[in-house]
C-alpha cells in the first residue's frame, strides 16, 4: 500500500493541503508519504493505534517536528495554497498561523492573564487595552472567562486540569490562528472536563479549522466532521466521519473501529 | 545456615556500617567545631568597630583591616559582574543553540571540565601573563600613551582572573538548570510563534533563574576564599588607602591572613589580629553565601506560589 490520496468531495475549499508528506527520525521513516486535504472550518480527527504516526503527522502541520533533533520532513503542506515548508519560509511565522494545543496542559508559571497574553506580546502587540480585549475574547472563546474573570492575576498553575487545558486553548486562540492543532487534548482529563473540551471544539469550528489527534474513537465520532485513520505510518482511510465509522472502505479501518486491534 | 543466624549477621553488618559512617560524620563535625571554637575564642576579643573600620598600622601589629574587607568585597562583586553574564551566555549557547552532539559543543564541554580541574595558582600565572602583561600593557600602549596604568597588577585583573577560575562552576550549574526546564514549556512557547530567542528570554531563563543563582552562589563563595590566583595580579601586601580605580591594587582578607601569619615582624603582637581577620573572612564568606541563598529561596518561593 502506498500513498493514500483520499480527498472526500466537499464544496468547502481546503484550508491545508498535504502533499506527499513523509517524516523521518534519524533516517528512519516514521510517516508517509501522506496526501490529504483539511477542510476549512471543519473538525478533522486523526485516529489510529499508538505509534501509527498520527501525532507525528499533526506536529508536521505546523513544523513543530523541527524542534526534535534528527527529524527530517519531505513533501509539503500548503496553507491556503501557500507552502509552509521550503526555502525562505519561517517556521515561526507558520506557527503564528497554525496554533497547537498539547496532550498535557502546559501553562507557563505565570498569571492566567500573562499566559493568554504571551503570544500577543511576543507577536509585537503592545497596547495594554488591546491586549486586555484580546485576552478576554480568547478566554470567552475557550469558555473559561466566567470562571477566571476575577482572578486573572492568579497563577495559571492554580487552575484545575480541565481549566488549565482550556487556558492553553485560549492561549492558542489569542493569536488568532487560521488552524488549531490539538494533540489528544482531553486524554489527561476526567469525563466532565473532557465533555467541556469537546463542546468547546464543537464551538471552535465555527471560526477555526481544527485538527485533533485522539485515541478515543467515540470522541472522534462525537466531535469530528472528517476522520483520518492512520496505521503503521500510513494514511489508510480518510472520509466524512459518519461514512468512515459506518461504511469503512478498508478492512483495516473496520478492524480498528470495531476494536479487533489497537 | 540457620536463617536467624543469617539475619543476626546482617544486623551486625548494619550496626557496624552505621557506627563507621556515624563516626566519620562525628569526626568531620569535630574538626569543624575545633576550627570554629579556636578561631572564635582567639579572634573574637580583638574584634571591634575600630578593627573593622581602620587600616593596619605599626607594621600591621595594630590597627584594623578595613582595606582588606573593602578589597575582598570589591573583588567578589566585580568578579560576579564579569562571570555571570559570560558563564550564563555560554551555558545558554551550549544548551539552547549549539547542536547537542556536535563536535564544537563537545569540545567546549571538555574544555570547561578541564578548566575546572586546573590548580588555582595556574590561573594566577595565566592572569599575570594574559590580563596584566598582554591586555593591560596593550591598553596602556594604545590609550595611555605608554604610561603605566593598566599594565600592572590591579583590582580589575584580579577580578577577571577570579572570573575565569569560577567560570566552569557557573557554566555547569546553569546548564543543569536550563536542561531541567520542561520541554513542554519550550514547545508551548514555540507553538505560539515565539522565536528561539523569545522562548529563551521569556520562558527558559526565568524558569532556570534559581538554578542560575545557585551557580552564582558557588562562584561567589569560591571567589571569596581563593588567594592563590590573585597573588600575582593585584593583591597588595600593604596598602593603607582604598583602591579608587579599577587599575589600583587592593588588600584582600585571605592574602592578609597569609601576610600576617608569615611576614610579621612581631608574631605575638600579630596573633590576635590574625585570628580576628580569620573570623571576619569566615563571616564575610558566610554572609555572601547567605545573601545569595536568601535571594534564591525568595525566587523559589515565588515559583512555588505560582505552582501551588
Amino acid at each position: 500500500m502506498t500513498a493514500s490520496t483520499t480527498a472526500p468531495s466537499d464544496p468547502r475549499r481546503p484550508k491545508l493541503t498535504v502533499k506527499d508528506l513523509s517524516v523521518f527520525y534519524g533516517g528512519k521513516k516514521a510517516l508517509g508519504p501522506v496526501s490529504m486535504d483539511v477542510r476549512e472550518k471543519q473538525v478533522t480527527a486523526l485516529i489510529g493505534p499508538s505509534g501509527c504516526g498520527k501525532s507525528t503527522f499533526l506536529r508536521s502541520l505546523n513544523r513543530m517536528n523541527e524542534l526534535i533533533p534528527g527529524c527530517v520532513v519531505t513533501g509539503d503542506v500548503l496553507l491556503e495554497a501557500k507552502p509552509i515548508y521550503g526555502h525562505g519560509i519561517d517556521a515561526v511565522a507558520v506557527r503564528r498561523r497554525i496554533g497547537m494545543v498539547f496532550q498535557r496542559s502546559n501553562p507557563f508559571p505565570k498569571s492566567i492573564f500573562d499566559n493568554v497574553a504571551y503570544g500577543l506580546r511576543i507577536g509585537g502587540i503592545s497596547g495594554a487595552s488591546d491586549i486586555a480585549q484580546r485576552v478576554e475574547r480568547a478566554l470567552r472563546q475557550a469558555a473559561l472567562w466566567d470562571e477566571v474573570r476575577d482572578r486573572l492575576s492568579e497563577s495559571a498553575l492554580r487552575l484545575s486540569g480541565g481549566q488549565q487545558q482550556r487556558l492553553c486553548i485560549a492561549r492558542a486562540l489569542a493569536v488568532e490562528p487560521d488552524v488549531v492543532l490539538m494533540d489528544e487534548p482531553a486524554s489527561a482529563l476526567d469525563p466532565i472536563a473532557t465533555a467541556h473540551i469537546e463542546e468547546l471544539i464543537h464551538e471552535l469550528c465555527k471560526s477555526y479549522t481544527v485538527v485533533i489527534v485522539t485515541h478515543n474513537m467515540q470522541q472522534a465520532a462525537r466531535v469530528a466532521d472528517y476522520t483520518a485513520f492512520f496505521y503503521m505510518g500510513e494514511l489508510i482511510e480518510y472520509d466524512r466521519t459518519d461514512v468512515l465509522f459506518t461504511k469503512p472502505g478498508n478492512p483495516r479501518t473496520e478492524d480498528y473501529i470495531t476494536g479487533r486491534f489497537g | 545456615m540457620n536463617p536467624f543466624a543469617r539475619a543476626f549477621r546482617n544486623r551486625a553488618g548494619d550496626l557496624a556500617l552505621a557506627t563507621a559512617t556515624g563516626a566519620a560524620t562525628l569526626l568531620i563535625l569535630g574538626i569543624l567545631a575545633v576550627i570554629l571554637v579556636d578561631v572564635i575564642m582567639n579572634g573574637a576579643p580583638r574584634l571591634s568597630w575600630t578593627f573593622l573600620s581602620s587600616a593596619p598600622t605599626h607594621g600591621m601589629t595594630q590597627g584594623g583591616i578595613f582595606p582588606a574587607i573593602f578589597g575582598t568585597v570589591a573583588l567578589v562583586l566585580l568578579m560576579t559582574v564579569a562571570v555571570v553574564p559570560v558563564g550564563v551566555a555560554t551555558a545558554i549557547y551550549l544548551n539552547e543553540y549549539a547542536s547537542p552532539h556536535g563536535r564544537l559543543t563537545r569540545a567546549v564541554r571538555v574544555a570547561v571540565n578541564n578548566l575546572a580541574g586546573v590548580p588555582s595558582i595556574v590561573f594566577g600565572l595565566f592572569g599575570l601573563g594574559f590580563f596584566v602583561q598582554f591586555v593591560g600593557t596593550g591598553i596602556d600602549r594604545a590609550f595611555m600613551g605608554g604610561q603605566k596604568a593598566f599594565g600592572q597588577p590591579a583590582l580589575i585583573w584580579a577580578a577577571l582572573t577570579m572570573a575565569v577560575l569560577t567560570m566552569p562552576v557557573v557554566i555547569v550549574v546553569t546548564e543543569e538548570a536550563l536542561r531541567s526546564v520542561p520541554r513542554e514549556l519550550r514547545e508551548a512557547s514555540a507553538a505560539l510563534g515565539a522565536t528561539r530567542f523569545q522562548t529563551v528570554v521569556n520562558v527558559v531563563v526565568p524558569q532556570a533563574a534559581p538554578g542560575i543563582l545557585t551557580g552564582t552562589i558557588l562562584a561567589v563563595s569560591r571567589g571569596a576564599g581563593e588567594v592563590a590566583p590573585i597573588l600575582f595580579v593585584g593583591a597588595a601586601y600593604f596598602l593603607p588607602h582604598l583602591p579608587s580605580h579599577l587599575y589600583d591594587q587592593f588588600m584582600h582578607l585571605g592574602y592578609h591572613v597569609y601576610v600576617l601569619s608569615t611576614q610579621s615582624p612581631d608574631v605575638d603582637a600579630t596573633k590576635p589580629l590574625l585570628y580576628a581577620t580569620v573570623v571576619v573572612l569566615l563571616t564575610l564568606t558566610f554572609l555572601l553565601n547567605a545573601a545569595a541563598i536568601v535571594v534564591r529561596s525568595r525566587m523559589r518561593r515565588r515559583f512555588a506560589q505560582a505552582a501551588a
